[in-house]
């Protein structure tokens, strides 16, 4: 029963790590574009919940889509007035000026929020959970973040595969050159990759925040934790990715079981263990 | 009369190295032009240039009466120059209505539609939903060029459409350049077969080096003028 629990709590947190794992997968994917910020884009998301709900006052409903529109939208002229200048056909320039965003982002964090962790609470949702047993329960906040996720990929899925703007976004995936022999702005689309990989990074930061502590620090490792999913799914898959996020995640639970410690490095090892047998990540694209 | 393309003076460089000396063209309303010269005379440069591809800010290069140099290369596609490009590229991961579909990027409105260009290549007709890499080269031929004709373009650039593929299949291809320019559309051409060239034409320029060095109707133009121009074989 112990282990059920541990699967099951494991999935749950590997819907928030596929999300982590969405948006840098899909800026890798459609320009090459590495993103070392990553992680510190999802704790300024939820930052941004944060002053939403405790200093504004707002539902945390509310405050995520506000939260999501910003971040896509800020995502969107990001690309367009600053990372689009990098883009080359090196992949290091972006992974430069990306350091040091992350850089500037958490010290920026740091003089506004100061080093204490916080957490956003989530009202009742906090402590409410479903019985499934005598020895299991699922808490209701884990199983809606959860269900968030799955619902979040099945749209990105829903748009890459089934409109026009999937359809621009996976040619210039495989061609950017001609791309704007087809009439469409390069310029443009990639901005339009990274508002969504931003409104994607600003609906898991704002989970993380009513999950778990936050500090302006934690960037980094969860930047980790995406990459590890990405990988472990393999890349241009989207479902790979959900995959890549779950195996991550209860392989954290189950190490968080043998010891507290041991949580973050059963992750690590588990990604080892995939790169080791399955370099391209188990559901890589040919 | 106004030119629907015209360059004057057109050079273009790659690092130190020059291209291009010096083109002038032109192409009128609905005309075909073909392009002949060795490999490295500067052709898909040349289109290239044209289709904003290559920087060519400050030089004169006007298409429909407009300028439209340095401009981006979607912004000339809107303005209805497309350009089928040499190797085919389509898109790997697209299917093969979707490739034309995403030909229709510049939301140019006009006769070639998603159905018309399957009419005008019923091979792609049973083979809309594969993958452009199960096709074979001259049906993959076929969506680069339905694809370029999705922006219902008033000039095509079509770079090396029978490059790699059997005679045959070449003259498949062909067959649909009088149904495209049935439509008022105008092509530039350019092709390694000198036959094709001259019996698709109206009229013909030979590049050599990064220059003009012949231009004229086929009619115009004797075997051993072509030779020359082509290979240069006499030095001036």
């Amino acid at each position: 029963m112990d282990l059920l629990n541990l699967l099951i709590q494991g999935t749950l947190l590997g819907g928030l790590y596929a999300l982590f794992a969405a948006g840098l997968a899909l800026m890798f994917g459609v320009m090459r574009f590495i993103n070392i910020a990553h992680g510190d884009f999802i704790v300024v998301a939820a930052y941004l919940l944060l002053v939403a709900v405790l200093t504004l006052g707002l539902h945390p409903l509310v405050g995520i889509v506000l939260v999501t529109v910003l971040m896509g939208a800020i995502g969107y002229l990001g690309q367009r007035v600053l990372l689009n200048r990098v883009l080359d056909d090196d992949i290091l320039p972006p992974v430069l000026v990306t350091f040091g965003l992350s850089i500037i982002l958490q010290n920026a964090l740091m003089e506004g929020f100061s080093a204490d962790s916080q957490r956003v609470p989530a009202g009742s949702f906090d402590t409410a959970s479903i019985a499934l047993g005598p020895d299991i329960a699922i808490g209701l906040l884990p199983l809606a973040m959860f269900l968030a996720a799955i619902g979040v990929l099945g749209v990105l899925h829903y748009v890459f595969f089934h409109t026009h703007l999937g359809r621009l976004l996976r040619a210039t995936a495989d061609d950017a050159e001609i791309v704007p022999l087809m009439g469409a702005s390069n310029a443009h689309t990639f901005a339009l990759a990274t508002a969504i990989a931003s409104a994607v990074v600003a609906i898991a930061g704002t989970m993380l925040a009513m999950k778990t502590n936050f500090d302006p620090t934690i960037g980094p490792s969860r930047l980790l934790f995406a990459f590890e999913a990405v990988i472990i799914g393999g890349l241009g898959n989207i479902w790979g990715v959900l995959a890549g996020g779950i195996i991550l995640g209860v392989a954290q639970a189950i190490g968080a079981q043998i010891d507290a410690g041991f949580q973050i490095l059963a992750g690590h090892i588990a990604f080892l263990v995939v790169l080791a047998l399955r370099p391209r990540g188990l559901f890589a694209k040919s | 009369m106004t030119k629907l393309l015209e360059t004057n003076n057109l050079t273009a460089f790659y690092g130190d190295f020059q291209a291009l000396f010096g083109i002038d063209f032109f192409v009128e309303p609905g005309e075909t032009v073909a392009i002949i010269g060795a490999n490295g005379a500067g052709k898909s440069t040349f289109l290239r240039a044209v289709t904003g591809m290559r920087p060519t800010r400050g030089q004169q290069i006007r298409f429909d009466g407009r300028p439209i140099a340095g401009l981006s290369p979607e912004r000339i596609h809107r303005a209805g120059l497309t350009m089928v490009p040499e190797g085919r590229r389509l898109f790997a991961s697209l299917s093969v209505e979707e490739n034309l579909l995403i030909g229709a990027s510049g939301g140019r409105k006009g006769h070639w539609t998603l159905d018309e260009v399957l009419v005008l290549f019923p091979a792609l007709e049973e083979r809309r939903h594969h993958d452009g890499a199960e096709l074979s080269g001259g049906q993959q031929q076929m969506v680069a060029i339905g694809r370029a004709l999705m922006s219902n373009p008033k000039l095509l650039l079509c770079d090396e459409i029978s490059l790699g593929l059997a005679p045959k299949v070449v003259r498949e291809i062909y067959a649909a350049i009088p149904l495209i320019r049935a439509r008022g559309t105008a092509l530039v051409v350019i092709e390694q077969d000198i036959q094709q060239a001259l019996k698709v034409a109206d009229r013909v320029y030979c590049f050599q080096e990064g220059r003009v060095t012949m231009t004229g109707a086929p009619a115009e133009l004797s075997l051993a003028q072509i030779k020359h121009a082509y290979f240069g074989t006499e030095t001036a």
